[in-house]
């Protein structure tokens, strides 16, 4: 894996050891997941245990040391999507995909993940694909939402 | 340009105000994260190729700002001198709106608000009940800056406040001012914000530090994310008054990662207020300095906690620790460290500049000012709307928020996140404030008033709120990381139509337990969900553990799909939309659902035109 860029993006935080989230974030911005390489990488340069990384990573719900899919769809969780039925939502994706939350389809075409709450709630119950926002869903958009994504 | 003295910051505004040409139109366009969500981005592009298009450049100007608050109704957009809202703009009424509103200076009918009540076509943002009853003293600006822009705001006044605490007041007078107003934490905890500053200056030590706290973690709020990302600068200029309070020279943002938008405007107001002076070496030349940073949460709920914040601000997991010291007096890197919510450090400049008997006037007893809530849920008008505190619940749900949707019948409120409570309908003359909310039984938390109507299951939100906190504890402290595990079982249980006699008995002892002796604010408020649903709505746990039954038809164990066979004409639809053929029928006669085979998905019932399917 080619992890040229690394530096550039641990550099970006100034090499503070008090941004490791802030750097993991980067990190994980630029390869979709932390890779294991890339830890090792930024726990050389900042010159802290990886321990302490593996401790960030596992512990904040932001992070995936797995890789992800080409399209992560993020189902929002919060208490108005709640009240109106985004269980089902999740239910639905979960079903036609065959993965559950926090997982990714074998063909790594899709990740399920879900969010505690997006704050777009007058739009609710709502995803995220690829950050493009999704309001007012229904069980019986999921199909047609999938399909448009499976082909991209 | 610096900007050095009080009479700098008034010579900018004179020539800023001198330059806008009060002949145009201006129109402001809501890009909140809100309506960007519904594609506000696709109309300021269509407004910017259309003027040019037209060539009226001369006599618009467009500006991107910040939330208006009215989110159901997005893309939103005001027309200036007159105040015209538009609502649920899409591009292609861009060309109409110029050439008959700013061209012809006529109404475009359907743009315009239907009061659902009345059933009339409302056509100036001020005459919208939903803005009528609000004071908006934190928000207002929001609608006429560009949030990136940090001219928009010194235009309208911005900075005058921390100019008046540098330069003609002590910080003691600074400390003494806000006391007087009787500001409390707008973050949950309610704690009255001059004595923090004054317990955080006096505590010995050089270095010392202002957070402000912006991981809004409360499922159903997002006020917190609508300031910074609206008005970035009135947090930070409150923010500069409160560390030279303090004695503070660093100071930090903690903003969620799920906020990319709030990060981004952040940012930029830091770095254009340093490039004015506002922040750096010698702020006014009062010889006060002040640097900000921006910190990302990485997705945890707990790092809301200010211990468990200053921890995860030190690079390490967000847990919390005991609080016998307070991290006033030792939090970051051990040293004096005030922490305030984003809304708290909003009201600060208004504060300083209009003086506390002002800010005083609004407000009860115990909580004065204003208080932004999310009104979300199942409610007519979802938005943010902020009220005087004190305002009664029937005013903010049916007077702002035009009340539940589709004739349904409320039947809780439910404010303070997961540390809060369900409100029946019995108590909606509450007035809303800091003490009320205690007594009975929920709290203020950050402002999230979700509303829920008959189909909503009372048990599932326990459940809910559980499950979320399951999830979000740090599993530090025993009786938080087991007692919410063990109670969420429980209910579990129950909503599987396996619950027991003693449940609810055995669910009441571990929620005291957990509420007594957890270590944070986490644990100890946790069960606070269920203890309020089963005070209020005890009768719907009757139902679920005794008669096995869901009322509100949301527990999937407990209900079953039919179809009325009064109602149903046959058309088929359900059976080519049922994903596991659990339907059949012959033509134009009332079809059926084989039980074993359905998985209560409810797209059935969606699907149904007759709305002949329901659960029971």
């Amino acid at each position: 894996m080619q992890l040229d860029n690394l530096d550039n993006v641990i550099g970006v935080h100034g090499n503070d050891s008090s941004q490791l989230i802030g750097i993991l974030q980067d990190v994980q911005k630029e390869y979709n997941y932390l890779p294991l390489v890339a830890m090792m990488q930024v726990s050389e340069k900042l010159k802290v245990p990886f321990s302490r990384l593996y401790s960030i990573a596992t512990f904040f719900k932001a992070f995936s040391l797995q890789p992800r899919g080409r399209h992560i769809i993020t189902v929002c969780l919060g208490t108005a999507c709640h009240v109106r039925k985004a269980p089902r939502i999740v239910d639905e994706i979960s079903r036609s995909l065959g993965i559950r939350a926090g997982e990714t389809t074998p063909d790594r075409i899709f990740t399920l993940e879900t969010v505690n709450c997006l704050g777009t709630c007058a739009l609710g119950p709502v995803a995220v694909v690829d950050g493009k926002y999704f309001g007012n869903l229904t069980v019986k958009k999921i199909g047609a939402l999938l399909k448009r994504y499976e082909k991209e | 340009m610096r900007i050095e003295s009080i009479q700098d910051l008034e010579k900018l505004r004179k020539t800023l105000l001198a330059k806008t040409d009060p002949t145009k139109t201006r129109i402001r366009i809501c890009a909140g994260t809100g309506c960007r969500a519904c594609g506000s981005e696709e109309v300021i592009e269509a407004f910017n190729k259309e003027i040019v298009g037209q060539g009226i450049s001369a006599d618009v100007e467009i500006k991107a700002t910040g939330c208006h608050g009215f989110c159901e109704r997005g893309t939103l957009i005001v027309l200036y001198p007159e105040g015209i809202l538009y609502q649920m703009v899409k591009p292609e009424d861009v060309p109409e709106i110029l050439k008959v509103t700013v061209g012809g200076k006529e109404i475009i009918e359907r743009l315009l608000y239907v009061d659902p009540v009345s059933g009339e076509r409302i056509t100036y943002e001020k005459d919208i009940p939903f803005y009528k009853s609000q004071r908006r003293t934190l928000l207002g600006m929001n609608p006429s800056i560009d949030p990136t822009e940090i001219d928009d705001y010194i235009a309208l006044g911005g900075y005058r406040a921390a100019a008046k605490a540098l330069t003609e007041m002590t910080p003691e007078e600074v400390v003494a001012e806000v006391k007087e107003s009787g500001l409390r934490g707008r973050g949950g905890g309610g704690f009255p914000t001059g004595e923090k500053w004054e317990t955080c200056r006096n505590a010995p030590g050089d270095a010392r530090y202002v957070i402000c706290n912006a991981d809004e973690g409360d499922p159903g709020a997002y006020m917190d994310r609508s300031l910074l990302e609206g008005n970035p600068h009135s947090v930070l200029e409150g923010m500069i008054i409160g560390a030279y309070a303090i004695g503070a020279n660093e100071g930090y943002i903690y903003v969620r990662n799920e906020y990319p938008l709030a990060v981004e405007h952040a940012k930029r107001a830091i770095e254009q207020a340093t490039k004015y002076g506002l922040l750096g070496a010698d702020i006014f030349s009062s010889a006060f300095e002040l640097d900000v940073k921006i910190a990302r949460g990485g997705g945890a709920f707990i790092c809301g906690e200010s211990s468990a914040l200053m921890t995860s601000l030190e690079g390490k997991p967000g847990r919390p620790r005991a609080k016998y010291i307070h991290t006033v007096e030792r939090g970051l890197w051990e040293r004096p460290t005030n922490l305030n919510n984003v809304e708290t450090w909003a009201n600060v400049p208004l504060i300083i500049e209009k003086g506390a008997a002002w800010y005083r006037r609004t407000g009860t007893e115990g909580s004065k000012g204003t208080k932004i809530f999310s009104l979300v849920g199942k409610i007519n008008n979802t938005g943010l709307v902020e009220v005087p505190m004190g305002m009664p619940l029937r005013e903010i749900v049916y007077g702002i928020g035009g009340g539940v949707p589709a004739g349904k019948k409320l039947k809780a409120v439910q404010t303070g996140g997961p540390s809060g409570g369900c409100l029946p309908e019995s108590l909606i003359d509450l007035p809303v404030d800091f003490d009320q909310l205690t007594k009975v039984g929920s709290m203020m938390g950050s402002g999230g008033m979700i509303i829920m109507d008959e189909n909503t299951c009372m048990v599932d939100v326990a459940r809910y709120f559980l499950n979320f906190l399951k999830d979000e504890s740090c599993g530090k402290c025993l009786p938080c990381r087991e007692g919410i595990k063990r109670m969420l079982e429980i209910l579990n249980r129950i909503c599987e139509g396996k619950g027991e006699e003693g449940d609810v008995e055995l669910l009441t002892k571990i929620a005291y337990t957990v509420q007594e002796t957890s270590l944070c604010a986490l644990g100890g408020s946790a069960p606070n969900p269920l203890l309020t649903t089963l005070r209020y709505f005890g009768e719907e746990y009757t139902a679920h553990v005794r008669d096995k039954k869901c009322p509100a038809g949301i527990c999937k164990d407990l209900i079953i799909y039919t179809i009325h066979e009064d109602k149903c004409n046959g058309c088929g639809a359900c059976v080519k939309a049922c994903p596991n053929k659990a339907i059949a029928g012959e033509k134009k006669k009332p079809h059926r659902i084989e039980v074993a085979k359905c998985i209560k998905c409810g797209i059935c019932s969606e699907t149904c035109r007759q709305q002949a399917i329901a659960a029971a």
